[in-house]
């Protein structure tokens, strides 16, 4: 019986040992036609298709925010004439679902295609958190245009997010602005926040909270509270925090769940005067339908999208916006997303080299690097430059204030209207 | 002599007895630190009872189809949380239909009854042909047959309403007469919930009294002690399944729209979450009975609502959390869980339970 155990040990680590053969070490470099690339190189026939995709949220209740990257993204690609180094422009994409489990399924599936170029994506943090390095370690290069969460461009980020970059802002920029506003504006003394522990809400909730208390002094952040995103019943969490008798709630949630917060905090004793204020992942007409008239009143942080701060460039895009989908843009990243695209169009046109039959190649790492060069790139919402941890936006951020629920008269600026700066 | 001492207790009991101490301990240090504490007064905590309550009524009215399916046919009917989605969801559009006219608020009394009609008579509908299509053939094969059939049939319905009526959310409408809150001797209690619980009651009420007293329910009863046996007696026991199914449709439908009125979204994924909070209300209840069921679902509501901040906000450990567990709330699917799995390990027949291993499997 020993015995059995003993070969049958010696039969694991040998198996063990035989298997780390298999894992490969460090990516040999590749070398295709004229390009040679450390990661890897796309080849792309003479009359094919060139492949980008996005992985977004485009299914379930926070699909709004999702789809109005994606059109961001279209518009990008008719503005390029659906041709890019004389290849026609393919789109692809997966639906993400805002959470870690979809945004992993997403990634993995894309990363399997090797004649993707590269990505944009994703919608929520959450996804990008484990996602991003699924498509890093397949060499593909994706930039996200709503992902706000300070955690995936931190310095300590690692390694793994290599290939990762945003043209959104990073949320220490937007929690510091509702902090300041609910201080400097609203002049309100005492806030309480809720976050549904995705990276994206917990990362803003405790900028504001942390913002605020610099502001306001110890104790002037009266609870902070959590819930998970399919949560519907909100009132147990929303009593505990009438206890401490906040003036605001903070809640930078997704649509579901804020909407039911919306909702129940009017109904709960001790709540009935407070001010409600969520941030861009509820800036959408579906929030509105979902909180109904308990979104009267309240107050949304969001990327600023007024003429003022993106100039004329963005009239001429809702105009195109307007005649393609025949409607407003139902978010706030269609012009992070429209950058997203055209940055990366930039830097195909920077690394991709023809060969004398006409085919074209794409070095991963040149592609990735040139992305990261990106200097002075005047976009829709502003001037980009990326720095080494893949920030590349400009980040203007305004607080709106919703005067309306009909879906017909959402219009970003004036309702909601645009209250600050 | 140690070995002999050691073979007499056996490990797994001295770990049972270990697991009970130590959860009754944690049990029993947050809540006392918590009321120590004082941060909240009386009203709030008969609030959250309020809250725990009608949450765990709609638990319980959805369980009541779980338990009754499970007692006659030892199935688990994975498909019924889309039953009742699919009565929410298809009240949707009646309110919505009786609301853009007006009629909503104009006869408040009257709608709501058309909506109940419309929530029941779909899941009924709908569960009695998953009932023809998918159990039915396959009743004499293996346990584990019909219940993939079940979770296929759950795929299929959610994936057909999104088909049909797309993979976002719809608004539900609200009832001016449920808006506010009525004072009952000194306690605010919002409308919507004091609805609730009592439809919510009175429907179980009547649940049970049909089981007891009728003659389909006596047959029900029957086909549940002994399926052979009754249909020896003369009972049609295809007709008793049937029956089964659509009674406990109906209650899901029921359900739904009292879960849409407290939380006003429908969407085609809805079904999944509180269909698997029901079912855990009808294991820990005791799976096949029906007061069981009722019972499991008031108590996993209770214990959702109260739990987090009674157990976890008072629980102070030293070092790291000084000052209690922070935001306990997120960890109340933590909670409900954990109690699952205790009355599973101390009482494996549930709270009001039979020894069905013994007796029937």
């Amino acid at each position: 019986m020993r015995h059995v155990r003993l070969l049958l040990a010696l039969f694991v680590a040998l198996l063990l040992a035989g298997g780390s053969y298999f894992v490969p070490g460090a990516p040999a470099a590749q070398t295709m036609g004229p390009v040679t690339d450390q990661i890897g190189v796309v080849k792309i026939n003479k009359g094919q298709p060139i492949t980008i995709a996005y992985w977004l949220v485009i299914s379930g209740p926070d699909a709004s925010l999702g789809v109005d990257s994606r059109r961001g993204i279209e518009i990008a690609i008719d503005d390029a004439k659906g041709t890019l180094v004389g290849h026609p422009i393919r789109l692809i994409g997966e639906d993400s679902g805002c959470n870690a489990e979809g945004g992993t399924t997403a990634a993995t599936k894309l990363a399997a295609n090797k004649a993707i170029v590269a990505a944009i994506g994703s919608t929520c943090s959450s996804e990008a958190r484990p996602g991003a390095p699924i498509l890093w370690k397949a060499g593909i290069v994706t930039v996200s245009p709503s992902n706000t969460a300070p955690v995936l461009t931190a310095p300590d980020r690692g390694p793994d997010y290599g290939g990762y970059l945003r043209t959104a802002h990073n949320d220490s920029v937007q929690g510091k602005v509702a902090a300041t506003f609910v201080t400097n504006v609203l002049k309100l003394k005492k806030a309480a926040t809720i976050h549904d522990g995705s990276p994206y809400a917990e990362g803003l909730a405790n900028v504001f909270a942390d913002v605020f208390t610099r502001l306001n002094g110890a104790g002037s952040i009266t609870s902070r509270e959590a819930i998970s995103p399919t949560d519907t019943d909100m009132r147990p969490v929303l009593t505990k925090i009438a206890a401490g008798k906040p003036e605001l709630i903070y809640f930078p949630v997704f649509i579901a769940a804020g909407g039911f917060i919306a909702r129940q905090a009017k109904e709960v004793s001790g709540l009935g005067s407070v001010k409600l204020m969520s941030a861009d992942g509820t800036f959408s007409p579906d929030f509105q339908k979902a909180a109904g008239e308990a979104a009267i009143g309240m107050y949304n942080s969001s990327p600023d999208l007024s003429p003022e701060a993106l100039g004329p460039g963005y009239k001429v895009f809702l105009d195109k916006h307007q005649k393609k989908y025949k409607e407003k843009p139902i978010s706030a990243f269609h012009p992070h997303a429209y950058d997203a695209a055209n940055i990366i169009f930039a830097a195909i046109r920077k690394v991709a080299k023809k060969d004398a039959a006409g085919n074209t190649y794409i070095g991963r790492k040149a592609l990735r690097d040139a992305l990261f060069a990106t200097k002075a790139f005047k976009g829709l919402t502003g001037t980009l430059t990326c720095n080494e941890f893949g920030d590349c936006a400009d980040p203007k951020i305004a607080v709106y204030q919703t005067i309306s629920v009909d879906p017909a008269k959402w219009n970003p600026g004036t309702n909601p209207k645009k209250i600050y700066p | 002599m140690q070995r002999s001492w050691l073979r007499r207790v056996p490990i797994i009991d001295i770990f049972l007895w270990a697991v009970r101490i130590v959860v009754i301990a944690v049990i029993l240090y947050g809540s006392f630190g918590t009321l120590r504490q004082g941060k909240y007064s009386g009203e709030v905590w008969i609030d959250f009872v309020v809250f725990g309550l009608s949450q765990g009524s709609v638990y319980a009215l959805i369980a009541l189809g779980y338990t009754m399916v499970y007692g006659i046919l030892r199935m688990i009917n994975f498909a019924h949380g889309e039953i009742f989605m699919s009565g929410a969801y298809t009240a949707y559009f009646a309110a919505a239909a009786l609301t853009a006219g007006g009629f909503l608020n104009r006869h408040p009394v009257i709608s709501m009854l058309v909506v109940l009609g419309v929530a029941m008579l779909t899941s009924t509908l709908i569960a009695v042909l998953v009932e023809r299509i998918a159990y039915r053939p396959l009743r004499r094969t293996p346990r584990l047959v019909p219940l993939i059939a079940a979770i296929g049939a759950s795929f299929f319905l959610q994936y057909t309403f999104r088909g049909l009526f797309g993979s976002g959310f719809q608004a539900y409408p609200t009832v001016n007469v449920l808006r506010g809150e009525w004072v009952l001797a000194g306690i605010g209690i919002l409308r919507t919930q004091a609805v609730v619980i009592v439809a919510a009651v009175l429907m179980m009420l009547a649940l049970y009294l049909f089981v007891q007293r009728t003659k389909t329910g006596t047959a029900m009863r029957a086909v549940s002690e002994d399926m052979e046996v009754a249909a020896m007696m003369g009972i049609d026991v295809d007709r008793i399944i049937v029956i089964t199914f659509g009674v406990g449709a109906a209650a899901a439908g029921a359900a739904g729209v009292l879960y849409a009125l407290v939380f006003p979204q429908v969407h085609f994924f809805m079904g999944f979450l509180p269909g698997i909070k029901a079912f855990t209300a009808a294991v820990l209840g005791g799976i096949g009975n029906i007061p069981g069921a009722m019972v499991g679902g008031l108590f996993l509501g209770l214990f959702e609502s109260v739990g987090p901040t009674l157990f976890l906000e008072g629980l102070t450990i030293p070092g790291v959390y000084p000052a209690g567990i922070p935001a306990p709330y997120q960890l109340k699917d933590v909670i409900a869980f954990t109690m699952l799995v205790m009355v599973l390990i101390f009482r494996p027949s549930g709270i009001l339970g039979e020894r069905l291993a013994t007796k029937k499997a």
